[in-house]
């Protein structure tokens, strides 16, 4: 056993040695009411939670096209992929750990709201949903680790809002989930009420680059000088 | 209404980082995350856009079958998903995966020398009902070895990712077996400080709710954080 792909890095050799972790015995405190906590999605999520694009036997639910022709009534709809109204836009990048190196089994969730600037409150005609999920890594650790999304352009929510993207980042090692926004180049931001209230040396973790038509890159960070920007919530 | 709440209830979540987790060294987030004055601007609302979901996607010792039944024991997970104020969350998307009762979960990184059950896939799901209630039928997962430190064992659990009402209605969380002799050992479950907090994880044995002649019931009960009695009202389908 001397490899351990789905722990990335973690050495073997290390696993001997006084490492043994042992907890106050607290079980019989009982519970109180209140929040759930969280706990780490684990290395293992893909077959439960994003199947179709690692070929598992689940049917899927969720796609990575937000805006099109297929239905999301149709786990089994593998027909051309057709934008819905508005730009199209791909949206592709990478999740970095602190050495930085590509994250091969994050999931990544993003919401937006159509080209007009209106969230999905239902299920819709177009196929927009304005939800999409992907799992890095779905070519196995030593494949490809982006993500990718087939969208439209959002619109702007509100008078002064930048058109954005809002991304749940989850993954082994991470205890907590995490929550950023993608905002486009070459918007104005100066009046978003969120991109305001970064630190401005750090806003730049917020903005995608832009890699060719209709194409732009959101790399997220966990750690590091580049580390992206999250918000508490 | 919508993500207007600003600010996540630590005290309830574990630490973020936690050392004894290794893998939270290079991956945790080192700058604490930014608080927003006026709260979240943009309010999503997702449960209406989960697909219809088949009955059976909710009992695992079904959804997987080849030429039989899954090995194991076999177990009703039930329990209520709520809000801060103890309302009900209904149309939320709950999905589940684990390991089979060996141990062993069927992805493909996984090398645990313990058998695969050709007849169980480990991952189900269901939507919650009008009353918050949901329920999955599915088979008692075993413990398994996970590489963190030596002789680490996880404790058996199921992994649950949940989506509510809300942006603020996304947890992803694992439920645990009362009476396991390892969770005093297990880092992952020991991350939230607060023993009573720390327990919410741990389901019950519900005698009242096990199904005669069929299956031992667990109750595991989830809060999410949020309260939006009617989050949508200026909904209308664009499409
Ligand atoms: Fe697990």
């Amino acid at each position: 056993m001397a490899d351990l792909p789905g722990f990335g890095s973690m050495d073997l050799d290390d696993r001997g040695g006084p490492h043994v972790f042992v907890y106050e015995d607290r079980r019989s405190v009982p519970a109180t009411a209140g929040l759930t906590p969280s706990q780490t999605v684990g290395p293992f999520f893909a077959y439960g939670l994003t199947p179709g694009t690692y070929g598992y036997p689940h049917a899927e639910i969720h796609r990575s096209e937000l805006a099109g022709g297929v239905q999301p009534d149709d786990p089994h709809a593998g027909g051309g992929y057709v934008p819905g109204a508005g730009t199209h836009l791909a949206v592709e990048g990478q999740v970095f750990d602190g050495a930085d190196v590509p994250i091969h089994d994050a999931l990544v969730e993003i919401i937006q709201a159509d080209a007009d600037g209106h969230h999905a409150r239902a299920r819709r005609n177009d196929g927009f949903t304005g939800y999409g999920r992907y799992g890095t890594g779905s070519e196995g650790p030593n494949g490809d680790t982006r993500f990718r999304f087939r969208t439209v352009k959002p619109g702007a929510t509100g008078p002064g809002r930048a058109p954005s993207i809002t991304f749940i980042i989850t993954m082994r090692g991470l205890l907590n989930h995490c929550i950023t926004r993608m905002y486009f180049p070459g918007d104005d931001h100066t009046a978003d009420p969120v991109f305001n209230q970064v630190p401005p040396e750090r806003r730049s973790t917020l903005v995608a680059t832009e890699i060719g038509p209709g194409r732009v890159r959101f790399d997220i960070h966990m750690q590091g000088e580049k580390e992206t920007v999250f918000f508490d919530l | 209404m919508g993500d207007i709440r600003n600010g996540r209830s630590w005290s309830d979540m574990p630490d973020t980082s936690f050392p004894d987790y290794r893998s939270t060294s290079l991956r945790a987030p080192t700058q604490a995350p930014v608080r927003l004055d006026g709260g979240w601007d943009d309010a999503v609302a997702l449960t209406p856009l989960w697909p219809r979901l088949a009955d059976t996607d909710a009992d695992l010792t079904v959804n997987g079958r080849v030429n039989g039944d899954p090995i194991g024991e076999r177990i009703v997970v039930e329990g209520h998903l709520r809000d801060e104020a103890s309302r009900p969350v209904s149309g939320a998307l709950i999905e589940i995966w684990q390991a089979n009762a060996s141990g062993r979960y069927i992805h493909r990184e996984e090398i645990h020398p313990a058998p695969l059950d050709p007849n169980f896939l480990g991952a189900g799901r269901c939507l919650s009902n009008a009353d918050g209630s949901y329920r999955f039928i599915t088979i008692k997962p075993g413990s398994y070895p996970w590489g963190n430190h030596r002789n680490a064992w996880r404790p058996a659990h199921i992994h649950f990712s949940i989506f509510g009402a809300g942006l603020a209605q996304r947890l992803v969380t694992q439920m645990y077996f009362p009476g396991d002799p390892t969770l005093p050992y297990d880092p992952i479950f020991n991350s939230t400080p607060d023993a009573a907090v720390r327990n919410r994880l741990i389901s019950r044995f519900s005698m009242e709710e096990t199904v005669p002649e069929w299956a031992h019931c667990y109750k595991f009960d989830i809060t999410l954080a949020g309260a939006y009695a009617t989050p949508f009202e200026e909904g209308h389908d664009h499409g």
